[in-house]
């Protein structure tokens, strides 16, 4: 029943917290604004990269250049690539301990409430602040059974094979502007390898931050969960609210073996002037199952699709999408399925709530691959309207060269009934309570499904987006 | 000094059309009232309209609280005066746990001046106290994780107003046709559960066409509406007239709002 919990084992964010900064005046190095070669060789140069590494950034800056600004989607036309900076470091080095950050961030972290949620069950703490990791810890127990949880710049340094094993694989420079954009200028993100047969019981979990203004955001992230083994990523975003365009474009990569199980969790609450463009894939192998859990709330633009690739018989990939677009958003949010083997599963849960002329749109692809016979995949997708002004669209593709398989696609629209809001009203609630009890129910099938504390957060997070909903 | 519910000339539109034509009635902390009637002549309107549904435009009249006029007052804060209406038809909420809602519920029901955002009533308190009430309404307490109303069967969702009921405790609480759709055992549950409940702190207003839910709440008073009036009141006898012999008699002595009738119902056909 993680919705009675007490509020105060939640993060304190009662009213918008996040919209604070910290003065920029301590960071070690800052790159100028744009993007060009001379740019994207500098990154290298400070991170003191392999000669792969400087040639894959190259490539792909090639590759970005050349591709044209995608035209379906969202609005893009006022995001300036020139007009942002691709690198800013605020540490020098990644720190081992609590203690040892630098005190500002440290302000910053306790207003997020990420020692507190330390304290409880996490097993590392990785927090993205600015570009680079600063701050990390693992579990003792993880390390000696193998685990490697790392940021994704350290991960290149000390573990160069298995990194160069895997590293755009599941999303090469070419698959989209996006993808070659964060392999040209990546920084930072989370590296994980979960050794054959291990599970990790606990959410290993990861806090992203934005804090310098026009500064792009490009985390890295690189999952390999092996044979038989088991883990749950969870990641965190919130942003302090800026005036001008900020641009967040992460790349995951995720690879489950057979028999693996892997779910990735995210909530991301961005302020309204960030551009929120991220290609998250995975490739699920035999009877592996790879859950995506995304809760989107805030930003200008957010295009995010999270994706399974079933690529041998008894994969499983399931999508749970939340996403809330209020005043000034628009968030085309969806999943892609695509089956290239037989008897294969997949299922996206899609629910959307548009508020205050918000715009929410589902976007999904089902694909069934020639001789990925005895496949299924079910679709559902529910849209939550609150006002005259607000809209939400529906864009479901479906692809089948196969005979025997199922595929289900449910689609529901709907406004909060007065029916609804009369019968709660007449047991006490104020209207902005009754709507905001109604979402949160409309909700809760993918909320229970987060830890608790991320829970009770996302409920805080839509109460906050209700409130002032009422005239 | 006991409370007291008084309506007054009360008028009610629906869409446009007058569907209560002045209608009076006094309730006390404490006291039974049944209201009566055939279908159309205005029970369930009147309750919604003293529960403040937006559809229901109160065109004139008071429904007071102890002087406290309700009319101009949105739902909650009727609620948090001390009114409940146990609804015929509860209304599903996907995705609300009925402990959640109770809890914000009960909280507001008895802080009325808390504002939105302020903390609910503490947890443990509140688990100790619905698990008594539910144990007392002979309810499984797998009822409070379940979703309001969400899947419920007739009987479960009218216990779940009961329960609610029992929760806010209300100094007025009308239950419109809380017995309907019922079988006979269930209808014993209800009744038992509401003889409990209603003591010398609570009026109640029991809208039903049967008797059945009146066996074990003798009313001191019943009421007859006819064409959006109460056109008589009597006691716990002619609530048994009624349901022995229908409205025949009632339409008899009261030709004019007999006439009423027919002619809404011709229209409502027309």
């Amino acid at each position: 029943m993680t919705t009675e919990l007490d509020a105060k084992a939640a993060p304190d964010i009662g009213e918008y917290k996040y919209g604070f900064r910290d003065s920029e005046d301590n960071y070690v190095f800052k790159s100028r604004k744009g993007l060009d070669a001379e740019i994207v060789a500098q990154i290298s140069e400070m991170k003191n990269e392999p000669e792969w590494m400087r040639e894959f950034r190259q490539k792909s800056l090639e590759i970005f250049f050349q591709k044209p600004q995608p035209e379906w989607g969202g609005d893009l036309s006022q995001l300036d690539y020139q007009d942002i900076y691709y690198y800013v470091r605020a540490s020098d080095r990644p720190e081992g301990s609590w203690d040892d950050v630098p005190d500002e961030i440290r302000r910053t972290y306790d207003r997020l409430g990420i020692p507190e949620a330390e304290k409880k069950y996490l097993a590392g703490v990785k927090a993205q602040y600015e570009s680079e990791v600063v701050y990390g810890s693992l579990q003792e127990d993880l390390e000696k059974q193998g685990v490697i949880f790392t940021d994704t710049d350290s991960a290149l340094q000390q573990h160069p094979e298995l990194f160069r094993e895997y590293f755009g694989t599941v999303i090469p420079p070419s698959d989209n502007k996006f993808a070659a954009l964060n392999s040209a200028v990546w920084s930072g993100g989370s590296f994980i390898y979960v050794p054959p047969g291990v599970h990790i019981e606990f959410p290993l979990q990861a806090y992203f931050r934005i804090n310098s203004e026009n500064m792009g955001q490009f985390e890295r992230t690189l999952i390999i969960v092996d044979e038989g083994a088991s883990a749950h990523y969870v990641e965190g975003c919130t942003a302090p609210t800026y005036s001008s365009e900020s641009l967040h474009s992460a790349v995951v990569e995720v690879i489950v073996k057979k028999k693996g199980r892997f779910r990735y969790t995210t909530i991301q609450n961005w302020s309204n002037n960030v551009y929120n463009l991220v290609t998250k894939r995975a490739m699920a192998y035999g009877d592996s199952l790879m859950e995506w859990v995304d809760g989107n709330l805030g930003s200008q633009l957010t295009m995010k699709y999270p994706a399974v690739f079933l690529m041998e018989p008894g994969a499983r990939g399931e999508t749970l999408s939340i996403a809330f677009a209020n005043q000034g958003q628009h968030q085309d949010a969806g999943a892609k399925m695509v089956h290239c083997a037989p008897n294969t599963y997949s299922r996206i849960i899609s629910k959307s709530i548009s508020k205050g002329g918000g715009r929410s749109s589902y976007r999904g692809l089902a694909k069934v691959a020639k001789g990925a016979h005895h496949s299924k995949s079910n679709v559902i997708c529910d849209a939550l309207i609150l006002d005259e002004e607000s809209r939400s669209d529906t864009y479901p593709y479906i692809e089948v060269d196969n005979d025997d398989v199922t595929i289900e696609h449910e689609a529901s629209v709907s406004k909060i009934s007065d029916e609804q809001l009369f019968y709660l009203m007449s047991r006490g609630l104020t209207e902005a309570e009754a709507s905001s009890m109604i979402v949160t129910g409309f909700i809760e099938p993918l909320v229970k499904e987060l830890p608790m504390e991320y829970a009770v957060e996302m409920n805080r997070l839509i109460e906050l987006q209700m409130e002032g909903s009422v005239g | 000094m006991s409370s007291l519910l008084r309506i007054d000339d009360l008028h009610v539109n629906v869409e446009e059309t007058p569907i209560l034509k002045g209608v009076n009635l006094e309730i006390r902390q404490g006291e039974i009232h049944a209201l009566m009637g055939p279908n159309g002549s205005g029970k369930s309107t009147l309750a919604f309209a003293m529960m403040g549904h937006p559809k229901y435009e109160i065109t004139g009249g008071s429904i007071e609280i102890d002087g406290v006029n309700l009319v101009e007052l949105d739902p909650n804060e009727r609620a948090r005066l001390g009114l409940f209406l146990a609804f015929q038809y509860p209304v599903t909420i996907p995705g609300v746990k009925v402990a959640d809602f109770l809890r914000h519920a009960v909280t507001n029901v008895r802080n009325p001046d808390r504002k939105e955002g302020e903390n609910l009533i503490p947890m443990r308190e509140f688990r100790k106290e619905l698990r008594s009430k539910m144990e007392e309404l002979g309810m499984d307490i797998e009822f409070a994780r379940r979703y309001l109303n969400d899947g419920f069967s007739g009987g479960e969702k009218k216990r779940m107003e009961i329960l609610q009921l029992a929760m806010l405790n209300p100094k007025f609480a009308i239950l419109d046709e809380t017995d309907s759709g019922l079988d006979s055992d269930a209808v014993r549950v209800v009744s038992e559960g509401v003889a409990k409940l209603s003591g010398d702190q609570m009026g109640v207003l029991i809208i039903t066409h049967h008797e059945r839910l009146l066996e074990f709440n003798t009313p001191q008073f019943t009421h007859v509406m006819l064409a959006g009036r109460v056109v008589e009141t009597g006691d716990a006898s002619l609530a048994a007239e009624l349901h022995n012999q229908g409205y025949a008699g009632v339409r008899e002595r009261h030709p004019i709002a007999a006439a009423e009738e027919e002619k809404a119902a011709e229209h409502v056909a027309g």
